[in-house]
Formats: structure tokens, C-alpha cells, sequence
């Protein structure tokens, strides 16, 4: 026997009406609710194409002015206003490369030593330890990297990888230059102490999300700690370090204090990686303030536009290259 | 009826009281770097004396010169001074603040400050990349009996535009012709060789930190930082230690009586014991201003800086003008500002 129909019929009729009410009530929270979220979503979209519709519309007077030549030159004379972006932006790429070619692999150590190897009480306060990182202040990263780190590159590093990676063919061009400690090489390594705490953060959470009898089977199996981690953890996982490992390069290709600092600043196209050079934050960083004339600051404002553009490149790269992952993965 | 009536003659009398305490206490200006220390204790203790607030923000020549064009602020401060047709167009008087200079420095191991000695051409050849071993002739031909090593010279210069740079490269245009049309001047430059630090200290830790290196900084910074400077040969043909006796001579040698709106960049002057690479901050301000009240109160800020301000601007290892030129720009004050 249900409760209704042990109620008087008044009662009965009430609490009907009640349903009634409350499912309007209900329609107009979900009405709201879909506002408000659909809101939200628009507001990050409008805020993205405001920022690269203005960007695009301050950096017009370099775009009409240079055309195509502003992505292919290499000049940048502020007294002779002729700017190109090709330094800058091979800058970016190269110290964001060398700063994931560092970053991925240690993250990934840090990330699994957290979850399948460290003693349980070491965990936690290693993965505090890592998160505090990434709260560190980039200038500081900058300032360290200049007194403390440029010293040892300059004196240890570099002597060492000029004479041994430098007599050789191919790569030696990248290793062959004077000792001067800053350069490519030295900010992408900077890049990457910086970036390694975001990328190993989020890898540490999603490996926690792989269910333990998925391990357990595998090691069940006779699978070593490492087969498990490759066959097991990441595949789960897959979507989400990637996701990670673009978090990291986003903040890599964007980061501007320490680099400014230890990449040395120079508008000049070399091949070494020993060699100072620029990037596209830092160059805006250095020059917004003084630069004296329409098509400088144009130019400036045009290479924020290329940052972005860049930026949105990488990442399409990496959403395309997520589903062909995926679309193999089906094949199988 | 009433009540709206009291309460409007309180919100007027308000805004009233408002707007004149800002015009009394607040002046505010913009511009360059180099001279922030000096400005900041200067309003720090013309604050003190009479109660007046100077906000300066030191945002650089350009935003300076930029803010000041907006009238946003009461002054506007470049390192680089607007020639008169500039200055006219947008109905701005000009007028110098304070000396500084710019010190060639250098890291090799076993000289010491000031025995290292260039010419002008020495030091463009240098920075142009033509001249790139310490043990070059041309330089050891200039500094008979200093031990110069056969080493890589590695060029350091600033990365952010900046007054610094503009003097420097202003004096290599001075001095070498191939720099004037290869090269020219402006706040930066398109440098042909070398690296780039971000402000002074930036430069200063890369020269620190690169052996056989040489940059160019702010006086107070090389001495401060006891960083090894170097003598430059002057328009005289004497090479002179920076210190602020040169500057000093410097800026009393440069015609000033015969400058436009003190149009005049210090860089190469006259006289035996002139520093060749001197530089003038110069401070921006509206003819005509809208607010007649606050460029009062500016003007009177400065003469108390030219003339009580000088020991403060010594102590910061910056060179106050000289008395005959304050002379000239409080006349210049008097006829050309209306406050």
C-alpha cells in the first residue's frame, strides 16, 4: 500500500498540486541554469576572438604595410622601420620545442614515481613540493636562471657540448658558438623546470584515476612496473596527459619574464642553439614600452596576433593528431 | 523640494572640495626610466617641505611622451628630447631636469676601472662587429701597457628601448659615419652584433658574467656596481674618466643659450674635460595647459628640484644642472608657460 492512498483525498490533491508547481519551478531552474552556462562558454569565446580581432586590428598597419614579408624577414630596425617576425617567432618555437623534449619525459618519471613507485607517506609531500613550483613567480625563474644558472651553462654546460656534440655532423651546427651561458639552449631549459610542475601535476591526477583492478590484472599477469605503466596507465590515460603536455607548451610558448632574461634578447637567425636569439613574448616585452613610432608598435601588436595564431596552430596540430591516435586505437 | 536642494548644494560642495585638494596635493607625471630614483626622492622630500605629492610613474620616454600628448599627466619626461616642430604641433614647452651619462664597461680579468681607454670610431668599430679580438692593433695601439688578451669581444646592449641607448648610439652617429648611415639612432637600434639585457641591470649582469664582454650603462650603475669602466676620448682629443665632474663640464660646455625649446643632445661636447657621452633628461609640459592651476603647482615643483633639489640628485650619483642654465629655463618658464 503506497502512502497516496492512505492520504485524504484534499491532501492527495494538494501534493498533486505541489507536482505541478515544482515541475514548472524545475523547467525554469534548468531554463536558467542552461543560460547561464551557455553564457559562460560564450563569454570565454567572445573574450577570444576580442582579443584577436583587436590584436589583428592595432597590428594592421604592419600586416598592410610588410604583407607576407613580415613572417619571412629577419630585419628588425626600429630606425629604419623595417620589421620582420621570423626571429621571434623561430625563437618560440625552438625554445618551446627544446623545453618539451626536456619537460615530457621527466614529468613523466615525477608522475609515475608519484603514483606506482614513491613509498605511500613520500606522495604527498612530493607532490606538494611540485605544485609549489608552479606557483613560483616567473621573474624569480628569470632572475635564477640569469645569477645562478647562466654561470654554470657558460663555465660546464656548453664548453662540454661544443666539444663533444659540436665536431658532428648534422646536429653539430646546433652546439658550436662562444660560451656566453645565455641563449636558446638556456631558456628552454628554464622552460622546462617551469612547465614540468603543470605537466607532472596533471599527469599524477590522472594516473590516480586508473582503476587498481586494471593494475592488478596486469601485474597478476607478470607485467613489471614498467609494462604496467606503458600498457596499462598511459593508454587509459591517453587523452589526458596529452591535454597536460599541451597545457605546459601553451605556457611555454607564451611564458615571457625568464625567458627575457636568459635568452639574450638578439634579433639574429643562427642555427646554434648556443647562440642568443629572441621570442615573439619577449620581444613585446622588452620594446612595448619605448617604441616611438606607428608601425613599431603595429609591429609589436602584430607579433601578439602571431603568438596567438601560433599558439592556436600547435594546438590544432595536437587535437588532430588526438584523433587519428583515437581513430587507430578503433582500427585495432 | 528642500531636502533635494540641501543635498545637491552637499554633493557640489563636496565635488568642490574634491577637485581642489586634488589640485593642491596631486601632480602627477610619466616618462622615463633612467630618471625615476631622482624624481622619487626629490617628490619624496618636496613632500616633505610643502605637502605637495609627486606621482611620477616611470613608464619610459615613449609612454611619456605618449601620455603626455593624451593629457593624462601633468608632465611628461623623455630622455630623448622633441624637436621644436613636435613640440609646437601638440603645443608642448620642453626643458631639461638633470644629467646623467652613459659609461662604456668592460669585463677582462686583471683591469682595473678606468685603466682601459677608446676612442668614438674605436668604440663603433666594436659594437659595428669589425673589431672582434681584444688584442685588435687598434685598440692595442691606444692603450700602450695594458695587458689585452687574445679573446673573443662579446657586445652587450640593452634589449628594451631606452634614453641609454639613445645617447649611445647617438654619440657612435657623432663619431663614425659608417654607424650614422648603417646603423643611425633611436631609442633601439638594429644591433649588428652582440646580445641583449633587459634595462641596466640587465646589461650589467650579462657583462658581469660574459669574460671579454663590453656594454654600456647608466653612470650610477657602473659605480654602484663597481663594474670596470673605461675612458672615451672626447671632441677635445682628451680621454676623460667618467665621473660627475666630466658630466658636469659637459653640460656647462653645451650651448644652451643657443638651443630651441633646449633642443640640444649633449652627446660629443666641447671642452677638455667634457665626458663625451653626457645626457639630459628633459620634462615635457603644455604651454597653454587646460588646467592652469596644476601646471603651477608643477612648475613650482621643478624650481624647487633645480634649485634645492641639487645635493639629492648628487647622492644619486646624477649631476644637477648647471646655475646659469636653471637661469635660462625658469626665464624660459616665465615666457613661454602660461601657469
Amino acid at each position: 500500500m503506497s502512502i497516496d492512498q492512505a492520504l485524504p483525498d484534499h491532501a492527495l490533491n494538494a501534493r498533486l498540486g505541489n507536482v505541478a508547481n515544482r515541475a514548472e519551478s524545475d523547467r525554469r531552474a534548468d531554463r536558467t541554469f542552461r543560460y547561464l552556462v551557455t553564457g559562460a562558454g560564450l563569454f570565454v569565446l567572445l573574450a577570444l576572438t576580442g582579443a584577436a580581432v583587436s590584436m589583428l586590428w592595432g597590428g594592421r598597419l604592419a600586416f598592410s604595410t610588410f604583407g607576407i614579408d613580415f613572417l619571412t624577414t629577419t630585419d628588425w630596425d626600429a630606425v629604419g622601420k623595417k620589421f620582420g617576425a621570423l626571429v621571434p617567432i623561430y625563437g618560440t618555437l625552438v625554445t618551446a620545442l627544446i623545453a618539451m623534449i626536456i619537460a615530457v619525459p621527466v614529468s613523466f618519471g615525477i608522475a609515475l614515481f608519484l603514483t606506482e613507485v614513491a613509498p605511500p607517506w613520500l606522495r604527498t609531500p612530493v607532490a606538494s613540493a611540485i605544485e609549489l613550483l608552479a606557483g613560483i613567480p616567473s621573474i624569480i625563474y628569470g632572475m635564477w636562471g640569469l645569477f645562478v644558472f647562466v654561470p654554470v651553462m657558460s663555465t660546464t654546460v656548453i664548453p662540454f657540448l661544443t666539444e663533444y656534440l659540436g665536431p658532428l655532423p648534422i646536429f653539430g651546427p646546433l652546439f658550436q658558438g662562444p660560451p656566453l651561458g645565455i641563449g636558446m639552449l638556456t631558456a628552454g631549459i628554464v622552460l622546462a623546470i617551469m612547465v614540468i610542475p603543470f605537466i607532472s601535476s596533471v599527469m599524477r591526477e590522472v594516473f590516480l584515476t586508473v582503476p587498481t583492478r586494471l593494475k592488478e590484472s596486469a601485474y597478476a599477469l607478470g607485467s613489471t612496473t614498467w609494462e604496467v605503466s606503458w600498457n596499462v596507465v598511459l593508454p587509459y590515460t591517453r587523452s589526458a596527459v596529452i591535454g597536460g603536455v599541451f597545457l605546459g607548451l601553451g605556457r611555454a610558448l607564451g611564458e615571457t619574464m625568464a625567458v627575457t632574461f636568459v635568452l639574450g634578447n638578439a634579433h639574429h637567425l643562427t642555427a646554434s642553439l648556443l647562440m642568443p636569439g629572441n621570442s615573439i613574448a619577449a620581444t613585446i616585452a622588452n620594446e612595448f614600452s619605448e617604441a616611438d613610432s606607428d608601425i613599431y608598435l603595429s609591429s609589436l601588436i602584430a607579433l601578439g596576433f602571431l603568438l596567438f595564431i601560433v599558439t592556436f596552430i600547435v594546438l590544432a596540430i595536437a587535437k588532430l593528431m588526438l584523433m587519428r591516435l583515437n581513430r587507430n586505437e578503433g582500427n585495432k | 523640494m528642500f531636502k533635494t536642494f540641501t543635498t545637491r548644494l552637499a554633493l557640489a560642495s563636496l565635488i568642490a572640495a574634491g577637485a581642489t585638494s586634488a589640485q593642491a596635493a596631486d601632480i602627477t607625471g610619466a616618462g622615463a626610466t633612467f630618471v625615476y630614483p631622482v624624481m622619487s626622492k626629490w617628490s619624496a622630500d618636496y613632500s616633505t617641505a610643502t605637502g605637495n605629492k609627486i606621482n611620477y610613474q616611470s613608464i619610459g620616454s615613449g609612454g611619456g611622451i605618449a601620455q603626455i600628448k593624451a593629457g593624462t599627466v601633468d608632465f611628461g619626461s623623455s630622455d630623448k628630447p622633441l624637436e621644436s616642430k613636435e613640440l609646437s604641433e601638440a603645443g608642448l614647452g620642453q626643458f631639461p631636469s638633470v644629467i646623467g651619462g652613459v659609461v662604456p664597461v668592460i669585463n677582462i680579468k686583471g683591469i682595473e676601472p678606468g685603466k682601459i681607454q677608446f676612442t668614438g670610431p674605436l668604440l663603433a668599430e666594436i659594437f659595428l662587429g669589425k673589431i672582434t679580438k681584444w688584442n685588435d692593433p687598434q685598440i692595442v695601439a691606444v692603450n700602450a701597457g695594458v695587458a689585452l688578451p687574445d679573446a673573443l669581444i662579446t657586445v652587450v646592449h640593452r634589449s628594451d628601448g631606452s634614453g641609454t641607448t639613445f645617447n649611445w648610439v647617438n654619440y657612435l652617429s657623432k663619431v663614425s659615419p659608417e654607424w650614422k648611415t648603417k646603423i643611425g639612432e633611436g631609442t633601439s637600434v638594429q644591433w649588428p652584433v652582440g646580445v641583449g639585457g633587459k634595462g641596466n641591470e640587465g646589461v650589467a649582469a650579462y657583462v658581469k658574467q660574459i669574460p671579454g664582454s663590453i656594454g654600456y650603462v647608466e653612470l650610477a650603475y657602473a659605480l654602484q656596481n663597481k663594474m670596470t669602466h673605461a675612458a672615451v676620448q672626447n671632441a677635445a682629443g682628451k680621454f676623460v674618466q667618467p665621473s660627475r665632474e666630466s658630466f658636469q663640464a659637459a653640460a656647462a660646455s653645451a650651448d644652451w643659450k643657443n638651443s630651441k625649446d633646449f633642443f640640444l643632445i649633449i652627446t660629443n661636447a666641447p671642452g677638455e674635460g667634457s665626458w663625451p657621452i653626457a645626457a639630459t633628461n628633459f620634462i615635457l609640459m603644455y604651454k597653454q595647459p587646460k588646467d592652469a592651476a596644476r601646471s603651477k603647482n608643477t612648475l613650482a615643483f621643478f624650481k624647487w628640484a633645480l634649485e634645492n633639489g641639487k645635493a639629492q640628485a648628487e647622492a644619486l650619483d646624477f649631476v644637477p644642472l648647471p646655475d646659469e642654465l636653471v637661469k635660462q629655463i625658469e626665464a624660459y618658464w616665465a615666457a613661454e608657460i602660461k601657469a
